[in-house]
């Protein structure tokens, strides 16, 4: 009995060893590789045989305008998330709250329309924005990416308001609060770390987009970071420099990666929020 | 028509035990109050993530089908004249499609598709094992829940670089299995590296969906389940099963409607106009930076309408709504659903 008991602790300790080792190996090797070398960069061995920070500095050199691109991102990543959230925040309220006619039809469209593909929209906006000479613009990349994200935060919104008890705000409306003024100092104060969760993840994805950021830029320095790095050059035409491409890859993925440990909990429950009922 | 016992209610904070039985009655008569009033307020909230969804999803969604109305620019081969505008030419986009130069479209619909079912059904098979396993776990749940977020939150367009690495004739992956395999050249072996690497970044989110259905199965079950004499596969296949089904679902459905849209991945790892891995995403983009925008829009167009037929027969599949809002007349008819199915298979296994 105890025997089958230790040796089934055994197997769960393997599989938990091997869906940790699944999830990190690729990006163990991401970094690895980046910490190595020109000259022994396609050494196979597990640990870098000499730390070398050469690649970081490739990828700050001038001519890969690498930092300019990650401003960029910076600049459409954020820009999307604020006016997504800001909107976001009003209508899941209603969603959560508020009875009105249509409420389901119309959640299940915004949520509809997060499902599209985001090619179908780039091809006649591409066309659009090449008329009105919106390509190479900070807008011409935020107004598409507000497709996916906006029905993204309503979503998670929608849940995390309609986790907080309605009592809260009737307390705070028996006390004479108007319902606007229940919302701004009752319900946003507690709903702050759901609002902070769904920043977040709309963040994560906003940075994350590639099509459109490809699709609407073509001059280097209005270029984001993924695009960026996806054209960076080696010394010859046919050298792709794969060293500094994991390098900034790091430096791309390290943010994020930092946000998830630190906020995994709650990235968590806003990932999962309305799959699991 | 508020009582006095809702401030202590809401004094405690905390949903549950007598607070929880107490709203009931309440929000009731709170809905017929509030809808009069609301519906305003409602409107006037709404309406600027209605706008704006409209602006940049609707409008653009019009435009690519009237855009997949005309053709490109240049010859006009009846005049013979050099046309500055995109001449009108009806369905002849979607007609030419089942013509010679339809090949390309048709390679792309089944690459789509090959990749969709093969990464979706692995990535199932993956995410509930993880899921299974995370379940399982006390001790180290906090490390694994981290590392299953890694792979999600690193950006599809680096996966796609870091798996080129992976997957580069000298790279780690020949290592591995002590063969040299061209992965990112044309042929079989760059639809399994386009493959490998989807499912790399995309089993953890269904492992986590799945694993929020497996934390709601109360224990109660199983346990009635060892005491009826099941063992842990029957226990599996005739309660774990069926019951994370709905969440499971949910999961698979955003993948697949995830997949038939995929463009980073392939692009980067394998490269544009690649005949073993080229999408229908791929391809309307490629179409479009070459001004086609005539046939670009029609394959979005058609992309599209998959993706809907696919969405729509996930919804149909499901039987619900994925909004799962207060329990409408819908609801309810599921639930009668679910119940006579539940009494239907006890009375089939009795």
């Amino acid at each position: 009995m105890t025997a089958t008991v230790k040796w089934r602790t055994w197997l769960l300790y393997l599989g938990v060893a091997s869906v940790v080792a699944y999830c990190l190996a690729p990006f163990y090797w991401m970094l690895v590789s980046s910490l190595r070398s020109t000259s022994d960069i396609f050494d196979t061995s597990l640990l870098p045989t000499s730390v070398s920070f050469e690649n970081y500095r490739a990828v700050f050199s001038p001519s890969q305008g690498f930092g300019r691109a990650l401003l960029n991102s910076l600049i459409v990543s954020g820009t999307t998330t604020v006016l997504a959230l800001l909107l976001a925040t009003f209508t899941a309220y209603a969603m959560a709250r508020l009875n009105f006619r249509f409420k389901r039809l119309i959640l299940t469209l915004i949520i509809a329309t997060s499902m599209f593909p985001v090619v179908s929209i780039v091809v006649p906006l591409l066309k659009l924005f090449t008329d009105i000479g919106w390509i190479n613009t900070y807008q011409a990349m935020i107004v598409p990416s507000m497709s996916f994200v906006l029905p993204l935060a309503v979503w998670n919104l929608t849940t995390f308001f309609k986790q907080m008890p309605d009592e809260l705000e009737e307390a705070a409306m028996i006390d004479g609060c108007t319902r606007g003024q229940a919302f701004r100092k009752v319900i946003i104060p507690i709903a702050a770390p759901g609002i902070f969760t769904t920043a977040i993840i709309a963040f994560i994805a906003a940075w994350n987009e590639f099509l459109i950021a490809l699709s609407m830029t073509n001059r280097p320095s209005i270029q984001t970071a993924p695009v960026a790095i996806s054209k960076f050059t080696g010394a010859t035409q046919f050298d792709v420099p794969f060293g500094s491409q994991m390098a900034a890859g790091v430096l791309v993925t390290v943010p994020l990666v930092i946000m998830v440990l630190i906020f995994q909990r709650r990235i968590v429950a806003g990932l999962t929020a309305g799959a699991a009922k | 028509m508020v009582d006095t016992d809702i401030p202590s209610g809401a004094a405690a904070g905390t949903p549950g035990g007598p607070v929880g039985r107490r709203s009931a009655p309440v929000k009731a008569s709170k809905r017929a109050w509030a809808t009069a009033a609301s519906g305003r307020t409602a409107a006037l909230l709404v309406s600027p993530t209605l706008l704006v969804l409209t602006v940049v999803v609707l409008y653009p969604t019009v435009m690519a089908f009237k855009e997949s109305l005309y053709g490109t620019k240049g010859l006009d081969p009846k005049t013979g004249f050099i046309s500055d505008t995109e001449p009108f030419v009806g369905l002849q986009n979607y007609a030419d499609i089942f013509g010679e130069a339809g090949d390309r479209f048709w390679n792309a619909f089944w690459n789509t598709t090959f990749f969709t079912v093969v990464t979706v059904g692995l990535e199932t098979l993956i995410g509930v094992s993880m899921a299974l396993i995370m379940h399982k776990a006390f001790s180290g749940r906090a490390l694994i829940r981290a590392s299953i977020l890694i792979p999600w939150a690193v950006p599809t367009a680096i996966s796609g670089l870091l798996w080129r690495w992976i997957f580069n004739s000298d790279g780690i992956a020949n290592a591995l299995i002590g063969r040299q395999v061209l992965w990112t050249t044309e042929g079989f072996h760059a639809k399994v590296a386009v493959i490998i690497a989807e499912v790399w970044k995309t089993s953890p989110f269904i492992g986590l969906l799945v694993l929020a259905g497996l934390q709601v199965i109360p224990k109660e079950v199983y346990e009635a389940a060892r005491l009826d004499g099941a063992g842990p596969l029957a226990q599996f296949w005739r309660i774990t099963l069926p019951l994370v089904k709905p969440a499971l679902l949910v999961a698979v459905l955003f993948r697949c409607l995830d997949a038939l849209r995929m463009f980073d991945l392939p692009y980067l790892l394998i490269g544009a106009q690649k005949n073993s891995v080229e999408t229908l995403s791929m391809l309307a983009q490629n179409e479009a930076s070459n001004v086609r925008f005539g046939p670009a829009a029609a394959y979005a167009v058609l992309l599209f309408l998959y993706v809907f037929l696919i969405a729509l027969g996930f919804v149909r599949l499901l039987g619900t709504d994925l909004v799962g809002d207060v329990g409408g007349p819908k609801a309810k008819r599921k639930n009668k659903l679910r119940r006579t199915a539940v009494s239907g298979g006890a009375e089939a296994s009795a």
